[in-house]
């Protein structure tokens, strides 16, 4: 492992809150566990918090399912520590209830005629403004109420897909407009003020094809609209090209030297019948086409002119290791 | 022990099907799983309707469509020579909204709730409003009899299933009596609950007002008394579309990946049909990947690649062999999980579709999807 001497400086020096979003599918869970490992240096603590009840960190992490508390599950790849939260909307309203108006037994009473059911289910921003409070309390808490130093260097957030981020982190400004004053007002307004400023950092997890790539473009200019701060572009399961520039030329045109691969397989000693043989040139060809496509998709990408880091498709699907190689590679590449 | 396989051309092919629901977790092709099936079923000669309820406007793109909206529109392309034909709209949650409003509610309050600040947040752009709407539209178009067959792709829900669970949400909210305490005894029976709480009712609105902000709540009892005229036909429309859900002319088919997640989520829906007593068709497994050289290895293919490394010549054919190594790789991931899923659902009939090499963006790639879905 890299010494944090010779390692290039992180490109998110201050940013506090790293929220990792994605089309559906790209891995967003994933690069948000790496990134909360690659982010653990010596002596520092991460937070990885989930929004969605899908208990998605446990099972990458592959611990029992996490209750609503904060427990640590792994240690980073610095030696820190990642502590994970499973925030659930109703639990965080009893507790929001409970820190600001001290409701106690009445809390339980608006549960039992249906009050905390509507607000965390049936009336729907709701939850998100809770989901986002949470989260806002775990980054801004310290060890020592108010004067100690802060409890997490880092907090990460798996959240909702591209087609509900900006909804999802706007959903304060949208508190901001219904309640014109009053103590909701105040907390929507610290909250938006925080996320829209340079301490919070919205990375977009994206794979080399057109309709993740198109959400992706989508989501950075829904964010910019919104005020949110843009982070890294972070693209997953990125293949690499087996063959020479010209290889793969003729592989998608189909003019690939059969005889010259022939005598390969035979050098190699890997004899196969003619009817594999064309197979396996169906599989360079779409490798090939596969290469190219990629290659178009990385230009758009480039385009939105953010940081990019790239990782590497991993065969045989995510383990805890392939989790650690995967945060050494965006340290590498200074995500941390 | 294999699944049976599911013929998804029977299913369409049976006049007695009126309508599919295509559910998965988001990012495995669930719509264009949706409008494969809907292109499919108008060139076999039904007259199919495609729902999309997606931000992202991914049916739109996969149509070759440059607009959807709240009404559905012919898709030019179509072979109709079957007799069929293809419309697909995408849903506009708050045109929807406004026109249930505006069907339902007395002329006099409709305008006083489209006016309410609370409902234009609710109605446009706090997420979850979908599942209702989702619901409502789907029982629009099925009502109107203009269609003998509705595709839906359900919404990219936190849980997949919400909009199931939608209508009874709202039906014990109704029955609630959070509601009664909010109309503050407008509605009957508001204060028989207060009393039996054993509080009055200036003290459960104080500490509401307290929490919300008294200006807020006014407009939140504003918006619930206004809606409450309406409620009652939303929450029937919602119970009998559900009730449709579960009968024979509906078939829910289950979209997943071959990745861990999106089985682990098909597999719950799965049993949450099951528990519901919705029709399952069966599960149809996306961008499966194949090799016509199964026999060689992975590990066969890695070893030839570092023989040919080492002796340092033939680079084309060790990329070649490397190539096939990776594929091999992801083909047996693929089917270890495939295994999972099969083994726990023995009976869930199961049709797969081939990875394409690149997205699908057009009439041509939805009939070759819709070939695969329909097994040849």
């Amino acid at each position: 492992m890299a010494g944090d001497s010779s390692r290039r400086g992180s490109d998110w020096e201050g940013v506090r809150l790293h929220v990792v979003t994605g089309k559906g599918g790209t891995g967003k869970t994933t690069v948000a566990a790496a990134l909360a490992l690659a982010l653990s240096g010596q002596g520092r603590r991460t937070l990885l918090v989930e929004v969605e009840g899908r208990q998605g960190i446990a099972q990458l992490f592959d611990v029992p399912p996490l209750p609503y508390g904060e427990r640590k599950v792994a240690t980073g790849a610095g030696g820190g520590d990642v502590y994970a939260l499973a925030v659930d909307a109703e639990e965080a309203l009893l507790e929001y209830l409970d820190m600001f108006y001290r409701l106690g037994r009445a809390g339980r009473g608006l549960r039992r005629i249906g009050a905390i059911d509507f607000a965390t289910t049936i009336a729907p921003g709701m939850r998100d403004v809770l989901l986002t409070g949470k989260i806002y309390e775990a980054v801004r808490r310290r060890t020592d109420g108010r004067s100690g130093p802060l409890v997490y260097d880092a907090v990460v957030l798996d959240a909702p897909p591209t087609g509900r981020i900006t909804r999802f982190l706007a959903v304060n400004a949208e508190v901001s407009g219904l309640a014109k004053v009053g103590p909701i007002r105040n907390q929507a307004d610290s909250i938006m003020g925080f996320l829209t400023s340079p301490q919070t950092a919205v990375h977009l997890v994206t794979l080399l094809e057109e309709m993740p790539v198109q959400e992706t473009t989508d989501a950075a200019s829904e964010l910019t609209a919104a005020g949110l701060p843009l982070g890294a572009v972070v693209v997953n399961s990125v293949r690499e090209p087996q063959l020479k520039v010209a290889d793969l030329a003729a592989a998608r045109k189909g003019t690939l030297a059969r005889p010259e691969v022939e005598a390969g397989l035979v050098a190699a000693g890997v004899n196969v019948r003619e009817s594999a043989l064309d197979a396996l040139l169906v599989e360079v060809a779409e490798h090939a086409e596969r290469i190219a496509l990629e290659k178009a998709e990385r230009k758009v990408l480039k385009g939105l002119g953010r940081p990019t880091y790239e990782l590497p498709l991993l065969p045989d699907g995510v383990d805890l290791g392939g989790l650690y190689a995967l945060a050494e590679s965006l340290r590498d590449q200074g995500a941390a | 022990m294999t699944n049976p396989a599911l013929d998804l051309d029977a299913v369409l092919g049976d006049p007695a099907t009126r309508i599919i629901v295509c559910c998965g977790s988001g990012g495995v092709g669930k719509t264009t799983t949706a409008a494969a099936l809907g292109l499919r079923a108008a060139e076999q000669g039904r007259t199919a309707v495609v729902l999309t309820i997606d931000p992202a406007r991914r049916l739109a793109q996969s149509m070759g469509l440059t607009e959807l909206d709240n009404t559905p529109r012919r898709v030019t392309g179509v072979d109709e020579s079957a007799g069929g034909s293809l419309d697909a709209m995408m849903l506009d949650m708050k045109r929807t909204f406004d026109e249930v409003v505006l069907a339902h509610a007395e002329p006099g309050k409709a305008q006083a709730i489209l006016d309410n600040p609370f409902y234009q947040s609710l109605s446009s752009s706090f997420s979850g409003t979908q599942e209702y709407m989702a619901m409502e539209k789907l029982g629009q178009l099925r009502a109107e009899e203009r269609w003998d067959l509705v595709v839906v792709d359900t919404p990219p829900s936190r849980s997949a299933l919400d909009f199931l669970d939608a209508p009874k949400r709202l039906g014990s909210f109704l029955d609630g009596r959070f509601i009664s305490i909010l109309m503050g005894g407008a509605r009957s029976g508001g204060r028989a609950y207060l009393k039996m709480l054993g509080a009055g009712l200036g003290a459960v609105t104080a500490m509401l007002s307290r929490i919300l902000g008294a200006q807020v709540l006014k407009d939140v009892q504003g918006f619930v008394a206004a809606l409450d005229t309406m409620f009652g036909g939303f929450r029937e429309r919602a119970d009998a579309t559900y009730r449709l859900l579960q009968t024979s002319g509906t078939a829910f088919v289950v979209v997943a990946a071959p990745e861990r997640d999106a089985l682990r989520e098909a597999s719950y829906f799965v049993e949450r049909l099951a528990e519901e007593e919705m029709p399952l068709a069966g599960l149809v497994l996306n961008r499966v990947h194949g090799s016509g050289a199964r026999s060689l290895s992975a590990a066969r293919a890695t070893a030839g690649a570092e023989t040919l490394a080492e002796e340092g010549g033939h680079p084309l054919a060790a990329g070649v062999l490397r190539i096939h190594a990776e594929r091999m790789r992801v083909l047996e991931r693929e089917q270890s999980l495939r295994r999972r899923f099969t083994s726990a659902h023995p009976r869930v009939p199961v049709v797969d579709v081939p990875a394409q090499a690149g997205d699908v963006h057009d009439l041509a790639g939805l009939r070759t999807v819709g070939e695969a879905l329909g097994g040849s």
